[in-house]
């Protein structure tokens, strides 16, 4: 099942290399990873999207918290939570395309936020499936170049992580 | 007043009370030995090889309470003690690892010994740390030693630049230290123990497993308590080996792939079972689905909640410092007269008479050549069960393991988790140096020994008087055993050939060697060897064994505990299912 692990650790030379480091070298999966510094910049946030059995998400969450730069885990799963990805995504746009790709931006609420006379690029937030759904409405051979951020999450409501 | 960055170092030391440092100099860390040459406060320990350094600082911190501390010098030296490192964190050995580096301005340049040392041993440290300011030297080394002791203990590297050893700055080594993102577990929540004892009090098969969790936590007069208070059946581990009493009536030897019958029939069956800091790992309970095929509920006390339900699930997971969860547990104990079912209990222990009967450590000495089993038994006999020992890796870390009854905590040094050959002579070393008067020995084989044998040196220059119990097959043992076993008897690459004379080899190194190829003999050069005349001087024992022996009992890969190998003269055992398999201990009269 996928999960989302939200991880609060001390902004320091060499903390990231530590959490992808573990993910290697006991063979759990890396979906997406996001991380930068928070409103305190001695800390960073990184938000991991793994899959896994629910005693292997476990086994993941404990080790995440025996490194020592570790402040916090927290698995968004585990309750209501908010998830967004943005995507950059160019796609061709020339004769009918071009009329075309700017209405399916408007339809999934993207932006268009550079043009040329042959492409768009297009931005676009979302859930990994509104992402995947806009690259699935597309006409493949449109698509010229994909950047995605990896997924951010946060609780919903009065839930916080923080220190 | 400002001091230079290897001169902080060495006062850091200082207020840490270290008394020995295992190390040897080179170019990146020549501040810090300039530094250590002005100073007499702690002795530097100049071994041979820098992975010997880090097994002394091991062995040192295994057989005393204290931090063991090693000093390398920058890229080779550094990657020869990651082997050190890998060994003391598999086992959870308190130690700082001080690494040189080159100068900040090479880093990353491919400089002359240049290794990135923090990149290198990141998985196989509890932390570590690059010290890039001067003015952090002090509170990284205090906050090194504060992770490597408190919680579930390990190594920390802090690798230092040669610029910052010779940078200036003030000193100022801070009283206590503070890491909001590092806060280990102490006390164990109160529910949880009530749970476990009303367990405990219905439990009609308990037994209690005892890892090496109860000797590093300093817990085994509580293990001790809890064992004889209620009158439960016991094993430990092979890091456990001396948190219960070896030699007493209580303990069913050690479990696991060359634990006794007797323990690994009670592991299999037992109804409720107590897990003291120990991790459930492959060595001791082989298969995890086979091993809870017999229905049992698992009590799990442990510092590290990632050691609990990785390979088990358990019922009643103990979060916390075992010494303290155990005298909690022990209170609630006393306070309510809790017992386990006495009809039931009896029963078990009729059982576990029955098990321990044909007695799976029995072995033949009759014929004319040793048997290495032999030679440890009389080792024991020698040293009245008091020496420490430490122990390579293979067959004779097994027999070394299976007849030394150790009586007491961190008498018993091997490389558990990482299995390193190479471990026992330096282990040795550093256990000697601890306790100046004590007697160490070292149990090891012709292969292994010949892995850090240049530590004989070492033991020269610094008196060291460990004796090497050399058990001499002319095999790799276990591997040899393996290979008759799964192999069909090809025995590719475990014979060794070409040995030194390793008396003359002894001799060489200004130490006082023996030979002995004779059962008769064993017992009176031991004696020799242990004697007052000898007790200043290294001895090395050359013991000429029997080069077909199998360790025993042993559980086969994929097997179950129960499904075990059995010597010879236990054949009937294994040909007929055995009378405990799914059965019902309750009717048991």
């Amino acid at each position: 099942m996928r999960h989302i692990l939200s991880i609060l650790i001390e902004n320091e030379a060499g903390a990231l290399s530590r959490v992808v480091g573990l993910f290697s070298a006991r063979g759990y999966n890396i979906d997406s990873l996001t991380v930068s510094t928070t409103e305190d910049p001695t800390l960073s946030r990184m938000t991991i999207v793994t899959h896994g059995s629910d005693d292997v998400v476990e086994q993941i969450t404990k080790q995440l918290n025996k490194l020592i730069e570790v402040v916090k885990v927290i698995d968004l799963n585990e309750s209501e939570h908010i998830e967004r990805e943005m995507m950059l995504i160019k796609v061709r746009a020339t004769g009918k395309d071009r009329e075309e790709m700017k209405r399916m931006a408007e339809i999934f609420r993207g932006r268009i936020i550079d043009v040329t006379e042959k492409t768009y690029t297009v931005e676009l937030t979302g859930t990994n499936d509104k992402l995947n759904a806009f690259i699935e409405a597309l006409d493949r051979t449109v698509i010229l170049e994909t950047v995605r951020t990896g997924a951010s999450g946060i609780g919903r409501g009065e839930r916080i992580l923080k220190i | 007043m400002q001091i230079s960055g290897a001169e902080i170092v060495v006062r850091c030391l200082q207020e840490e009370g270290v008394e020995f440092v295992f190390g040897y100099p080179g170019g990146a860390v020549l501040e810090i030995y300039d530094a250590i040459f002005k100073q007499d406060s702690f002795k530097h320990v100049l071994v041979r090889h820098e992975q010997a350094a880090v097994h002394a600082a091991d062995g040192y911190s295994r057989s005393s309470k204290k931090v063991g501390v090693a000093l390398v010098t920058s890229g080779p030296g550094a990657t020869n003690a990651v082997t050190g490192i890998a060994t003391a964190h598999m086992d959870s050995i308190p130690m700082v690892v001080l690494s040189g580096q080159v100068g900040t301005p090479a880093i990353g340049l491919d400089a002359f010994q240049e290794v990135d040392m923090v990149g290198i041993t990141r998985p196989c440290v509890k932390h570590n740390f690059l010290v890039k300011d001067v003015n952090e030297l002090a509170s990284t080394i205090k906050k090194a030693f504060h992770i490597a002791s408190t919680g579930r203990p390990g190594p920390v590297v802090v690798d230092i630049p040669k610029d910052v050893t010779q940078a200036l700055a003030e000193f100022h080594y801070p009283e206590s230290v503070s890491i909001r993102s590092y806060i280990p577990a102490t006390k164990g929540h109160p529910g949880q123990i009530k749970k476990a004892v009303n367990l405990l009090a219905e439990a009609k098969r308990p037994f209690v497993y005892v890892g090496g969790g109860a000797v590093l936590g300093d817990a085994c007069n509580e293990v001790r308590e809890l064992v004889d208070a209620l009158n439960l059946p016991c094993t430990n581990t092979l890091m456990g080996l001396g948190a219960y009493p070896g030699s007493g009536d209580r303990f069913l030897g050690m479990l696991g792939m060359h634990g006794t019958y007797e323990a690994n029939m009670a592991m299999q069956y037992c109804d409720v079972l107590v897990a003291i800091g120990a991790r459930f790992d492959d060595r001791v309970i082989s298969v995890p689905s086979h091993f809870l095929g017999q229905a049992k509920k698992i009590i799990h006390i442990d510092i590290d909640p990632s050691s609990i339900a990785k390979r088990v699930k358990v019922d009643i997971p103990i979060v916390g410092n075992v010494k303290d969860v155990l005298v909690e547990m022990l209170a609630q104990i006393h306070a309510g007269q809790v017992r386990p079912d006495p009809d039931g209990l009896a029963a078990w222990w009729k059982q576990i008479a029955l098990w321990r009967k044909p007695n799976s450590l029995w072995f033949d000495q009759g014929s004319e050549i040793i048997k290495p089993q032999f030679v440890v038994q009389k080792l024991y006999e020698v040293t009245n069960g008091e020496a420490f020992v430490s122990s390579d890796v293979g067959q004779h870390q097994m027999f070394a393991a299976q007849y030394y009854k150790f009586d007491r905590p961190k008498q018993w040094l091997n490389s558990g988790g990482l299995g390193t050959m190479g471990f026992g002579l330096p282990a040795a070393m550093g256990a000697q140096l601890a306790n100046p008067n004590a007697t160490v020995a070292c149990v090891t084989g012709e292969a292994s020994i010949q892995m850090n044998i240049q530590e004989l040196s070492t033991c020269k220059q610094y008196h060291v008087p460990v004796k090497i119990v050399n058990l001499n097959n002319r095999y790799l043992g276990m591997v040899r055993q393996w290979q008759e076993f799964f192999y069909g008897n090809r025995y590719s690459e475990s014979y060794m050939d070409a040995l030194p004379d390793f008396v003359k080899l002894a001799e060489a190194y200004g130490h006082v060697g023996f030979r002995i190829d004779k059962p008769a003999d064993v017992e009176p050069v031991l004696r020799e060897a242990f004697s007052q005349k000898l007790k200043e001087r290294l001895v090395f024992l050359d013991f000429i064994t029997d080069q077909t022996v199998n360790v025993f009992p042993m559980v086969g890969n994929g097997k179950g505990l129960n499904e075990m190998d059995l010597p010879p003269h236990m054949s009937e055992y294994e040909s007929v299912p055995h009378p405990a398999a799914n059965r019902d201990y309750g009717n048991l009269s």
